[in-house]
């Protein structure tokens, strides 16, 4: 088995950055700091950072990331400064305040 | 209410040909794209970050940067991060309402090319909606915008952007950890008697055999003849399994990056309820369009891959198309200059079209996708399963549109993009119709969500 690659956060990246030297910004995800590249793809920046679940589902609760990246499947939702958005069509800017809608059950 | 001659919406080849044409003819014209940056999804971040990554996606891609450049010289610049939430045809024009950065705005225009390419074929199969699943497109945009890779990734399924979404892994010095096809030797022989005429589309088919030839030498893993996906995890996708030659496979993966193909995206079409044909071949609708890319709708022009799907290089023929009998219509070309300008991409756009037949039957869309599980999910948003679909149509529900007072399949915030057509291939199954026969759904405005502050922000004194 492959030995993986842990992020700051403590989790395993599963997407690797090709330009890890990008100028960071500091933005919060439900209070967690993150280091992200400032001007990038909020979506791309938070997989980049270890985060693949974004939110859960009214439905059943359950867990959900980007699938499409494009702004059509509208399953990267998360909360942007209490305002539900597509992460996959904002950019990273300086404290950013993020929240997981929690969907089923949730706030 | 700023007014121009033509209204494009999407900055992608077609869009980005048609706007070239018509402002090359003298019009003026606005551009609406949602992304940050022009290029479509095919070339998105063209200009931007995607640039200097140029030895990873290569030279067809980089083409694109010289289309927004012929666009800027004749200065057009596009209206970047705008989402089209409706449009409203009449007798002199059409009004398109945008909302840009929090606030909403208006637009009018004499005439209105649609280029809203394509979307992800759906690809409806256990698991599908685990985080760490996502289809190839996407896997390919973070590449483009973002220079991310998925580290420890299964690509899965049917079709050629597989392989060039695999050959781009391995440029990134990433390769995916095997590539598991549904398409069998079958499909290939099926596939045979179309290529001699798909021959004319020899550029597109040379492309295709040397990315394979690159993968092979890079040594990844390729499977064909795979059925019964299934992506295994808890609350995160862990492996692939499959079966192939009456076997069970399992490959322990971080990521699956499914593709079924690509199939237009109709819902402004739709929308404005345009007439559409199923295209078997496809296994997709397309709207009806003269040889200009004129719909059913006067003034209003599809172009490019959301008339159906040919490729990025056929896209710009036809956008090209658009953009010259646009400009002929408001009387700045006559109709010899029209003629004249339009051999060339028309004969460009024939070659294209010409291959689709043959990959049409060589990369079929699984059947598994085409007639999912009862236990799969199909609606994302509304965690509809095929099950409960096949129920309402035993209990009479005929049409899409009737599914949705059933059980609210199609009502989620995606607005049917990812569940339209299972749907629809599902009432037909239950029924013994056709997909014709059974429609689509009816689609309304707004075609994005809109938030009360951008619809405040609407200078409604402007409005006609």
């Amino acid at each position: 088995m492959m030995r993986r690659i842990l992020g700051c956060s403590g989790r395993p990246v599963l997407f690797r950055d090709l330009s890890p030297d990008a100028p960071r910004v500091r933005v919060t995800l439900d209070g967690q700091v993150l280091h992200l590249p400032a001007g990038a793809n909020l979506a791309a920046a938070l997989l980049g950072a270890g985060i693949t679940t974004f939110r859960m589902t009214p439905v059943s609760g359950a867990s959900r990331g980007p699938f499409c990246m494009m702004g059509a499947c509208f399953d990267c939702l998360i909360g942007v400064e209490g305002v539900t958005r597509q992460a996959c069509m904002m950019q990273v800017s300086d404290g950013m305040v993020l929240t997981r809608p929690l969907g089923k059950g949730g706030a | 209410m700023r007014a121009v001659d033509l209204i494009v919406i999407g900055a992608g080849p077609a869009g980005m040909a048609a706007a070239v044409e018509a402002a090359g003819a003298g019009l003026s014209v606005a551009m609406l794209d949602e992304q940050a940056a022009p290029g479509g999804q095919i070339y998105r971040a063209v200009t931007g970050a995607g640039a200097g990554r140029g030895d990873v996606l290569g030279k067809d891609y980089l083409h694109g940067a010289s289309l927004v450049e012929a666009m800027s010289a004749l200065g057009v610049s596009p209206l970047c991060r705008a989402v089209v939430w409706n449009i409203a045809p009449d007798a002199e024009g059409i009004t398109v309402t945008y909302s840009q950065d929090g606030r909403a705005a208006q637009v009018r225009a004499a005439r209105l090319v649609l280029a809203t390419g394509a979307l992800e074929r759906p690809v409806p199969i256990p698991g599908w909606t685990l985080p760490g699943v996502m289809t190839a497109g996407a896997g390919q945009i973070l590449l483009k915008a973002s220079g991310v890779v998925a580290q420890r990734a299964v690509l899965a399924g049917s079709g050629p952007l597989l392989y060039l979404l695999a050959v781009q892994m391995v440029r990134a010095g990433q390769p995916p950890l095997a590539l598991v096809e549904t398409q069998g030797a079958g499909d290939m022989w099926r596939a045979l008697p179309h290529l001699a005429r798909g021959l004319r589309g020899w550029r597109t088919l040379a492309k295709g055999v040397a990315l394979l030839a690159q993968l092979r030498r890079a040594g990844v893993r390729r499977i064909t003849g795979a059925g019964d996906l299934v992506v295994e995890g808890d609350a995160h996708a862990a492996a692939l399994r499959f079966t192939v030659g009456g076997q069970v496979r399992r490959i322990a993966c971080d990521t699956v990056l499914l593709h079924q193909g690509v199939v237009p995206n109709t819902q402004i079409s739709r929308a404005l309820r345009m007439e559409h044909d199923w295209r078997a071949g496809q296994h997709a609708f397309t709207p009806r369009l003269d040889a200009w890319g004129e719909s059913t709708v006067p003034g209003v022009f599809v172009a490019g891959d959301g008339a159906g799907i040919a490729g990025a290089a056929a896209a710009e023929q036809a956008g090209r198309l658009a953009g010259l009998q646009v400009a002929h219509q408001l009387g700045r070309i006559d109709a010899a200059a029209r003629e004249a300008r339009a051999r060339g991409p028309a004969a460009r756009l024939a070659a294209e079209r010409a291959l689709r037949p043959f990959l049409e039957v060589a990369y079929p869309p699984a059947p598994q996708v085409l007639s999912p599980a009862d236990t799969t999910i199909i609606c994302r948003c509304e965690e509809v399963t095929a099950g409960q679909v096949r129920g309402w149509a035993k209990l009479g529900c005929m049409g899409p549109n009737q599914t949705k007072a059933f059980g609210r399949v199609g009502m989620g915030p995606c607005q049917g993009r990812f569940c339209g057509l299972s749907v629809t291939a599902l009432l037909a199954q239950a029924h013994g119709m056709t997909p014709e026969a059974v429609g689509a759904y009816r689609v309304r405005p707004p075609y994005k969500p809109v938030t009360l502050g951008e619809l405040a922000s609407l200078d409604a004194g402007e409005t006609p």
